[in-house]
């Protein structure tokens, strides 16, 4: 399944040419053009079913390729390795991880001190992340050197696999949900009535920095980010937001920190929705931010809207999703970018 | 003009929700304006054509911007007896909350509760410890009022005390009320003068990215309130109420082109009005990105003092707002030249 090789697959932010090749080979034969820009961004074009217009409407979607992970910071004499944080981690998910360093994926693990070495104190403070390593079984910094170096990528080692209930587990569903997401758009028809960029950002996770310079480019009309988002639906004792909810259906993002949706686009989203069944939800506002927040600021401005996947346990080793949601946000994307026209000729 | 700046403060616009605050502003300046449009984010941008020269010269493409929004909240969540859970838009003291009203577009009022309504003298309230009450006794009553994504902003009706004006959001409708008062007064005009209103500013000035970059101007003028440092034990700030509009130096976001700067300080020294240079420790203004768009734009901010920024009941003096008003139209009737 697309998902699972897309989840397998390893591309934290900066070092996205796994994730982009996968892609590529899919995307292909889909689309009419495509390139990598400076960055890394991969930008494709399906050209609309042809309107006679002069400049058709272009529709932006973007999904970013890259992945929250770790990066090797320096190699002790034992042979272990020290690292920082690649994006938005919280320290208290890594201990006891299974991860693969480097393009070579050379496989290591996040060691954790027994409970019965534990003083009172330490059982109740979070092990911050300068006094973590990484245990690939070396025993010098010479035989270390020959495997990995300072500068290498560490992703979660985590398999794909089918839970109970239609739901799925995997790693780096933010935002290789997303990337799915837009590849079976890509796949779902000849064409649109609009021009359709789908672009495959990188280093979304560390400032939405890709999409700035793609919607530079592209100068969209309209912008869509497809996300796989936060997730908190699990009981809690106060009566608050589940920021979403696991098979509510595809999550319209109204703001976040990064940017206000466009209100015609969410109009278009909720009245597709409700006209053909397809269940959607609400995401809780001001939590996260996307690449719509740069790709809004393109130029003179783009209207843009996020739309997502929500995802339990997001930003830590291990994610889970619901295929329903999935399966629901293709198919309201696939009918909204046929109602898209309706808005026009505005802006 | 205080008939004006009464209308623009109680008119409801939390970012990302200026709507009625734009059609308010279009209604006043489109008989004097050239064209007006509204760009994709929400600005509105208006253009005053230059008066012809004789000569041929190309006029200088002036940027002079205020912004229509305001702080506000923005819901998150309806419990199910019926309470708004919400998240702050902007810069909010949960301080300021308590005991204050809030209302959305469509005119549904709700007050501020809290948890736990005691506060033990060494807390500071937290907004996530509080709620906004509509009155409805269940969630499903709450829903035929308000959705979660919905925008409120503080009510609270504008007053005078003494020479000063008192209202929620004069940050930055005083901007605003000064623009279309220039607008108005504007004898000549050898310049082509962009109005821009601007989205979105106290979530970290995007309107301002987007219209600037539409406007391409060769110099750029922000008008925005700022601090004072001249109440009882207030931080260390050489700006005071009623001592005339401040001249940014610098704030947390930039430094002031010096030569806007120049023209703004020679325009008052000549004019005979008082000023202040301004030197703010806080937050940027949308003279930030201004100065930053695409091949950088000469920009400056005048600035009006104001008191309580950001709470409901934010103070300006009469005076300095009318000689602000007098020192961008001195400016803006001579040919901008750097």
């Amino acid at each position: 399944m697309l998902l699972q090789s897309l989840s397998e697959a390893c591309g934290l932010s900066g070092n996205e040419a796994e994730v982009r090749n996968l892609i590529l080979k899919e995307v292909q034969g889909l689309v009419d053009e495509h390139r990598i820009d400076s960055l890394g961004n991969l930008i494709t074009l399906k050209r609309c079913s042809s309107t006679g217009a002069a400049r058709p409407r272009r529709v932006m979607i973007a999904a970013h390729m890259d992945e929250v992970g770790l990066m090797v910071t320096h190699i002790e004499k034992s042979g272990h390795l020290r690292f920082s944080k690649v994006g938005g981690l919280d320290d208290r998910t890594l201990l006891s991880k299974v991860v693969l360093v480097g393009n070579d994926r050379v496989p290591g693990v996040i060691g954790a001190k027994p409970i019965h070495l534990l003083k009172e104190k330490e059982r109740h403070q979070v092990v911050e992340t300068d006094q973590m390593y990484i245990d690939i079984g070396t025993s010098s910094k010479e035989e270390t050197e020959r495997a990995v170096k300072r500068g290498d990528y560490v992703a979660f080692a985590t398999r794909f696999s089918r839970l109970e209930g239609g739901l799925v587990k995997g790693k780096a569903f933010d935002d290789r949900a997303g990337c799915a997401a837009l590849i079976e758009l890509l796949r779902g028809r000849g064409s649109y009535p609009s021009d359709l960029y789908g672009v495959f950002t990188v280093q979304e996770e560390i400032g939405l920095r890709g999409a700035r310079v793609a919607a530079y480019a592209v100068e969209p009309d309209y912008a869509f980010a497809f996300e796989g988002t936060v997730c908190d639906d699990l009981p809690k004792k106060k009566d608050l937001s589940p920021t979403t909810i696991l098979g509510g259906g595809a999550a319209i993002t109204l703001a976040d920190r990064s940017f206000f949706a466009d209100k015609r686009l969410v109009k278009l989203l909720v009245e597709t929705a409700e006209k053909n069944g397809v269940p959607y939800q609400f995401k809780q506002p001001m939590v996260g931010a996307t690449d719509a927040g740069r790709i809004h600021l393109a130029r003179e401005g783009v209207p843009s809207v996020a739309v997502a996947v929500p995802c339990r346990y997001i930003h830590s080793p291990v994610n889970i999703l619901s295929l329903s949601d999935f399966e629901n946000l293709v198919r309201l994307m696939s009918l909204a970018l046929v109602a898209l026209p309706t808005l026009w000729p505005s802006p | 003009m205080k008939e004006l700046i009464a209308r623009l403060v109680e008119a409801y616009g939390p970012s990302g929700n200026e709507e009625q605050v734009r059609a308010l502003i279009q209604d006043e300046i489109k008989a004097h304006v050239d064209e007006a449009r509204v760009d994709a984010l929400g600005n509105l941008v208006a253009l005053l054509k230059s008066d012809p020269d004789g000569q041929g010269k190309p006029p200088t493409r002036v940027m002079v911007a205020a912004h229509m929004d305001e702080i506000g909240i923005i819901v998150t969540h309806i419990d199910e007896k019926g309470f708004l859970r919400f998240a702050p838009i902007g810069g909010l003291t949960p301080l300021t909350l308590l005991g204050n009203r809030a209302v959305f577009a469509n005119g549904v009022m709700g007050t501020f509760g809290m948890e736990k309504r005691e506060i033990l003298p060494t807390e500071k309230p937290k907004l996530d410890r509080m709620f906004l009450d509509i009155g409805t006794p269940d969630k499903e009553s709450a829903l035929k009022l308000v959705s979660v994504g919905d925008a409120a902003a503080f009510s609270r009706g504008f007053a005078q005390a003494g020479n000063r004006l008192l209202a929620k959001a004069m940050d930055d409708r005083i901007g605003c009320a000064i623009l279309i008062q220039v607008v108005k007064t504007l004898k000549k005009n050898p310049n082509d003068i962009y109005f821009v209103f601007t989205v979105q500013e106290e979530v970290g000035c995007r309107g301002a990215v987007t219209s600037t970059y539409g406007v391409q101007p060769d110099l750029a003028i922000a008008v925005d309130a700022t601090d004072t440092g001249d109440t009882p034990e207030s931080r260390p700030m050489n700006v005071t109420l009623g001592k005339g509009p401040a001249i940014k130096v610098k704030d947390a976001g930039m430094l002031a082109h010096p030569a806007v700067r120049r023209l703004l300080v020679e325009a008052a020294k000549g004019l005979g009005i008082p000023y202040q240079l301004e030197v703010l420790e806080g937050g940027p203004t949308d003279a930030m990105v201004m100065q930053t768009s695409r091949e950088g734009v000469p920009s400056g901010v005048v600035s009006i003092p104001c008191r309580y920024v950001h709470s409901p009941s934010e103070m300006v003096d009469y005076d300095d707002v009318t000689n602000a008003v007098k020192l961008l139209t001195k400016v803006l009737e001579d040919r901008v030249a750097i």
